[in-house]
């Protein structure tokens, strides 16, 4: 069990460090891993400023800075291990040898992720700090409930790395247009997190998902770390104290861990009985 | 546990479903039916077929990659579809004609980190690597790029991955597959080697190369459209052959009209025709010599000449021929 755990996790981080660090070109690596999620979040802080009246003061504008700050992990983590799955699969052709190692596939998904978190933490790190020189966002780093901050980061990765598992695991099981799923759930899962916009400003048909996400707590807590008392000028979350929130992110991610156990148990003998641990998508 | 069968295949079967171009007409492609085969410990299996036969199908499902239809299959003891966890870190696999491996690692990387996958220490790994290396002669590319390997290099390294666990049963998909004649001898005597310092160890390969299966193999099975239609040793499988007689013939251009005539005559069992520029090369396969007059004196009717005349005694490629009815070539055109 243990060498099991061992032997597929510190491998697959070896080896997604080698891949995320083998920019033999630094300046691609920045424009990949770097500039590429801080221009979105630019081109949000820009379209504030146009379409907004109220300025950088506004607590919203915090509130969407930040949100979309720490975002990047979605795209970084979730995102990155169904192309973890497709890069070993088709552009290494090598996850069939991987698969039939004595190896569990979501550790070593696990394993994959622990690169993408560094290099989306730098990301996220210019990010802030572009906010806190350039941009009058209200990041101090003297004034950040670190406790706070890094109990809320380190839960909601993990949980980012659940749901990983269970896209990645998916992601297997698909021969058409597989590339795009990744990508897609991060896109449709920023609606209903509160990175954008406060939850109630959804259709109330439609916020009961956004308080089912992972996300929605996990980015409040961060923005509460951060930010202090100014994170609460919305009401959505308002009624809950960090440790409530804390209880029910850790809640929710328990039941991501089980849903991505099981749905790996699913997908993974889909994928076998359609043989499409070796298959070559027709993109 | 010890099973003394490294591989038991019984009743074998997969149907592949193929997505209908079509909406609504679901499709199937059967690739293996009713495959019985038993390899003992300590054997070196060959699985002889055209393009399409179900090579890959039986390797695939041999290496829990793939789910049986019907059937099961048992290798070193566990069955491969609801015990894959006691099977896999009991084999393990290379294919051959792809390029697999991390292209930015070098060859001692990618081999350590599926050493790693395995369990095995770092010191143990290197060792391996040390030594594997040097029998396929990479020794000196250790610390070369895999994306600057050729393709020959690459795939010994990828041999060397197969074997670096010690597996008790490997799995070699047309390994020598679009490699140049030395490299393909490299490889295979490397895997002779390999089973020869090792009692007990089994190696399953697959190929359409005749000469690989007959040079290599302990015993061969021969499969087309997903049946095994025999299973010997090459010596055995060709013994059966030896009450034909079988002679090569080159004469003068020949008709194809000509060739009919020949059929029909008594003690002519097989008349494979090849023209060529200038000539005509036929393969006969006779019931016994006493029937080459016959042939000969069809050819003076027709006006041939004789250019050369030849007896050979039978290869795998008869034994083909005999069993599945066709050629090699023939049988592939015949698949898809
Ligand atoms: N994923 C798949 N979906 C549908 N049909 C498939 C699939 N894989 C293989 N087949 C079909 O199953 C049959 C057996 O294929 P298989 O790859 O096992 O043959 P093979 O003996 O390995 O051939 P080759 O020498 O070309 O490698 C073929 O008709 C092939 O077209
Ligand atoms: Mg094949």
């Amino acid at each position: 069990m243990l060498n099991t755990l061992r032997r597929s996790f510190v491998p697959a981080a070896w080896l997604g460090w080698q891949i995320e660090s083998n920019w033999t070109d630094p300046f691609l690596f920045l424009v990949f891993s770097v500039v590429k999620p801080v221009a979105s979040v630019l081109i949000l802080v820009f379209m504030y400023q146009a379409v907004s009246r109220a300025g950088a003061d506004a607590p919203i504008y915090a509130y969407i800075y930040l949100g979309n700050a720490f975002y990047i992990y979605v795209g970084a983590v979730m995102a990155g291990a169904s192309y973890s799955i497709l890069d070993d699969r088709e552009r290494y052709r090598s996850l069939k040898y991987i698969y039939i190692a004595p190896v569990s596939i979501p550790i070593y998904l696990f394993g994959r992720a622990v690169a993408r978190f560094i290099t989306g933490t730098i990301a996220v790190v210019i990010t802030l700090g572009a906010g806190a020189l350039f941009f009058r966002v209200p990041f101090n780093p003297l004034t950040v409930d670190w406790p706070l901050f890094l109990g809320a980061l380190a839960l909601g990765i993990v949980c980012l790395t659940f749901m990983g598992v269970l896209i990645g695991t998916w992601t297997m099981t698909l021969r058409t247009e597989p590339w795009f799923v990744g990508d897609a759930v991060a896109a449709a899962l920023y609606l209903f997190s509160g990175a954008i916009f406060p939850l109630t400003v959804l259709p109330s048909f439609l916020q009961p998902i956004g308080f089912a996400l992972p996300l929605t707590y996990w980015l409040e807590l961060l923005r509460r770390a951060v930010l202090g008392p100014g994170a609460a000028a919305f009401p959505t979350l308002a009624a809950f104290s960090n440790g409530q929130l804390f209880g029910i992110l850790g809640g929710i991610t328990v039941v991501f861990g089980l849903v991505a156990f099981l749905g790996y148990r699913y997908f993974d003998q889909v994928a076998r009985d359609n043989g499409m641990i070796d298959a070559q998508s027709n993109f | 546990m010890s099973d003394p069968q490294a591989i038991r295949v019984e009743n074998l079967g997969r149907v592949y479903k193929i997505r209908a171009v079509k909406k609504g007409e679901a499709r199937e492609r059967v690739a293996l039916t009713d495959v019985n085969l038993d390899v003992p410990r300590g054997e070196l299996f060959g699985l002889l077929g055209p393009n399409g036969a179900g090579k890959t199908t039986l390797i695939k499902i041999l290496t829990t990659l793939l789910a049986p239809t019907t059937g099961r299959a048992l290798v070193a003891g566990y069955d491969v579809a609801r015990q894959a966890p006691e099977v896999r870190p009991r084999i393990n696999m290379v294919s051959g004609g792809e390029s697999s491996g991390y292209g930015l690692l070098t060859v001692r990387e990618n081999l350590w980190m599926f050493g790693q996958f395995y369990g095995l220490d770092t010191q143990t790994t290197h060792a391996r690597i040390d030594a594997l290396l040097e029998i396929v002669g990479l020794a000196d590319r250790a610390h070369t790029k895999t994306s600057d390997l050729s393709t020959g290099l690459r795939q010994k390294m990828n041999i060397v991955r197969g074997f670096l666990t010690d597996p008790e049963v490997v799995f070699l998909d047309e390994p020598t597959l679009g490699l140049d004649v030395g490299a393909s001898r490299d490889i295979r005597r490397f895997v002779r080697q390999w089973m020869a310092e090792r009692a007990g160890r089994t190696v399953l390969l697959t190929t359409h190369y005749m000469a690989e299966a007959d040079e290599l193999c302990d015993r061969v099975a021969i499969i087309n459209a997903g049946r095994v239609l025999a299973c010997d040793t090459p010596a055995n499988l060709k013994r059966r052959l030896q009450r034909e007689a079988l002679f090569k013939l080159e004469t003068s251009p020949l008709v194809n009209g000509a060739l009919t005539t020949f059929q029909t005559l008594p003690g002519v069992r097989k008349v494979l025709h090849a023209p060529h520029d200038g000539f005509s090369a036929l393969d006969l396969s006779l019931e016994a010599d006493s029937a080459l007059s016959g042939v000969i004196g069809a050819l003076t009717a027709h006006n041939a000449s004789i250019i050369s005349l030849q007896k050979r005694e039978p290869t795998l490629e008869d034994v083909f021929v005999d069993v599945v009815g066709m050629s090699m070539t023939e049988a592939e055109k015949h698949g898809d």
